[in-house]
């Protein structure tokens, strides 16, 4: 493969590994950021909706502990004791002596005059008829009326209670002015964190209440409507582009609407800080996931890598040993079709030449001419006896042999070959060979492959003029063969020396090198028991080093 | 000196009818014979002191006749003749009791060298044998 589809294969493995492995955290996440969210969302509204409750029980409580007490003092007293200014203001004293919320008690008969008031404006009130108030008519129908919050004459909040006595066919109300402050205490109570807020309205959207935030009373509610609410309402509400956490509840006795407000921001923190460690161990997971996979892809890919490599190797090797196998039963039938006809030949000749040497022939003319003619003839058949010896030799070396080689030898037969292509281009051949090398069993042909390689390899480095230097010794305390290849060439820089025995890599021009010489050289010493190893530097040349086990 | 006697066995004729005529004019006394078959033959009808034996023939190969004539005439000697230097058929022959083989073309002088190393073994196995 190459390198562009390997890392396209990187790529594929990596991008599969990730998506597997994110899809369901992400799914995990999500589902447990929902749960979490729905539930703790629920328990935030709940929590709401019971603050409501709370609020508007006290406050109908309050209510209804007002108009308990109004009624108890109108139906305990009789018309003439309630006329009684002295009586009411005995009255309102033990009143306001339990409570301070009392401000003044006033009695009103069905004419809407004062009959009797006591309170802090007794010259004010006094002479007021209220005979055409809207209250007026709404207490006589229906026995009880509690009024809006309202300023009146001090600007203190306040609102009033009014309840009907009737005795003998008379009508006399009994009216009391209350201070709003416990209702304004009792709503502030759902005042949570720092930006929760509550206040009352009316049925007109008016607050009764002052708020925390913004809005004064009477004004209308800083939030949306809620003034028709019925019985309670929790919920999310979007208003003015600021989301909040709204409950509205009704208050039962009187028509007012107590509403509660928090910042989502507050109570739902928790939810806020889940996401963000969801969102923290997400990255995390990822990261990780990420990292593995790029990791665990490297190594596999490797592997790959290395086991592509290794095949390649071994196939090539193989392919190569059935080449030459071929090549080899090819040589060996031609030079068998070539030997016996010129077995032939060279008989016949012989039998001419052992003719010549009888006496008559020898008296022939031409004697000399036919003596010469089968010495050449005989010097020819030698020439193609050597040819085909070759092919034979070359036959017989690709049936793997083990046999008793000696390293010089095959050496002096490499520079043989190579000679005259040597000569012309000017390189110097020098051989150092240790003339006490001993033999060791081997493949001498495979051996003769491998250094012709290197050989054939330093002279198309050099290219013209140089010097090559065949160096062998004994290294007996290793019991081995050191044969020293040295070329004067270009040299090779590091990288070229890492992969200069991995199949396929070759320097030399497309078409000009398989890329396999040095790769096979590399499994033919390495079968043989041996080593090879390079040394090179970039513009002092190539030195190879082979060493063989003596066996 | 040469008294002994040669077969050489061939099937290329030219080759071995000019061997047996240069070796004749040599006063060796040889006989031919062109398949391995013909050579047990003649062997049947006489004896001969040192055979030459192509490997590859037609029909009945070298290495079948070698087999055959060692079981008629265990004490005669065989020079394997071989166009085909192969090494297997060289040790197989050695294996089956050539003294030796030779490869064509072959020097005539180094063929009577050989002929002559193969009768003088075969006078010494017959002294043994005596």
């Amino acid at each position: 493969m190459e390198d562009k589809q390997y890392r396209q294969f990187r790529w594929q493995i990596t991008l599969t590994k990730i998506l597997f492995s994110i899809i369901p955290l992400f799914i995990l996440a999500a589902a447990l950021y929902y749960h979490f969210s729905v539930s703790y969302t629920d328990k935030v509204m709940e929590r709401l909706r019971t603050l409501a409750g709370n609020r508007q029980a006290s406050l109908d409580l309050f209510l209804d502990e007002r108009i308990s007490q109004l009624t108890t003092l109108a139906y305990t007293s009789t018309h003439a004791e309630l006329s009684d200014e002295e009586y009411l203001n005995k009255v309102l004293q033990i009143m306001q002596a339990r409570s301070r919320s009392y401000i003044d008690l006033g009695v009103i008969d069905q004419n809407g005059d004062h009959l009797a008031y006591v309170g802090p404006y007794h010259n004010v009130l006094k002479g007021v008829n209220y005979r055409h108030e809207p209250w007026f008519d709404a207490v006589l129908s229906t026995g009880i009326y509690v009024s809006d919050v309202f300023l009146g004459f001090r600007k203190v909040p306040h609102f009033i209670i009014a309840v009907v006595v009737r005795e003998k066919g008379q009508n006399l109300i009994l009216r009391a002015t209350i201070d709003s402050d416990v209702i304004d205490n009792i709503v502030h109570a759902a005042w949570t964190g720092t930006s929760g807020d509550a206040y009352l309205i009316n049925r007109e959207n008016l607050l009764q209440t002052k708020p925390r935030f913004g809005g004064n009373l009477l004004e209308p509610a800083p939030g949306p409507d809620f003034s028709s609410t019925v019985g309670t309402r929790v919920e999310e509400i979007t208003y003015k582009g600021e989301t909040g956490l709204f409950a509205a509840t009704q208050i039962k006795i009187k028509k007012w609407v107590l509403v509660i407000k928090e910042d989502p921001k507050e109570p739902l923190a928790p939810l806020l800080r889940a996401k963000y460690l969801v969102a923290f161990l997400l990255l995390l997971g990822l990261g990780l996931i990420i990292l593995g996979s790029v990791l665990t892809t490297r190594t596999v890919l490797n592997r790959l890598i290395q086991s592509d490599k290794e095949k390649a190797k071994s196939d090539e090797v193989m392919v190569h040993e059935s080449k030459m196998a071929a090549l080899g039963k090819m040589a060996a039938g031609v030079a068998h079709e070539i030997n016996n006809p010129l077995a032939v030949i060279a008989e016949e000749a012989g039998w001419m030449k052992d003719l010549l040497k009888e006496d008559d022939v020898a008296q022939s003319q031409n004697f000399k001419e036919y003596q010469e003619s089968i010495k050449k003839i005989e010097y020819h058949v030698e020439r193609v006896k050597k040819v085909t010896h070759r092919l034979l030799g070359f036959a017989r070396r690709m049936e793997p042999t083990e046999e008793k080689v000696m390293v010089n030898q095959i050496l002096e037969e490499c520079v043989g070959f190579l000679e005259n292509e040597a000569r012309y281009r000017n390189i110097n051949i020098n051989k150092e060979l240790a003339p006490d090398l001993p033999t060791t069993a081997s493949d001498s042909s495979q051996l003769q492959q491998v250094f012709l390689n290197i050989l054939n390899n330093a002279i198309d480095a050099m290219g013209k003029d140089g010097a090559i230097t065949l160096r062998t010794l004994y290294q007996p305390e290793t019991r081995q063969i050191a044969i020293k290849i040295t070329d004067t060439g270009p040299g090779m820089t590091q990288e070229t020396i890492e992969k200069i025995f991995d199949p396929f890599f070759t320097t030399k021009e497309v078409g000009k090198g398989t890329g396999l010489g040095l790769s096979i050289s590399y499994s033919i010493i390495e079968k043989l028991g041996g080593t090879i190893y390079v040394d090179s530097k970039v513009s002092k040349g190539t030195t190879f080093t082979i060493k063989l086990p003596v066996r | 000196m040469d008294n002994f006697k040669i077969l050489i066995v061939d099937d290329e004729n030219d080759f071995r009818e000019t061997i047996i005529k240069r070796l004749r004019a040599r006063k060796i006394d040889i006989e031919g014979a062109d398949s391995g078959p013909k050579a047990l033959e003649m062997l049947d009808a006489q004896d001969f002191d040192v055979i030459v034996l192509d490997v590859k023939m037609p029909g009945m190969d070298g290495i079948e006749t070698l087999r055959e004539i060692k079981l008629k005439k265990p004490l005669v000697e065989v020079i394997m003749l071989t166009g085909h230097a192969s090494v297997e058929s060289g040790i197989q022959g050695m294996q089956l009791g050539a003294f030796d083989y030779v490869m064509k073309p072959v020097a005539l002088d180094d063929l009577m060298d050989k002929l002559r190393q193969a009768n003088e073994r075969r006078l010494i196995q017959l002294e043994y044998h005596k």
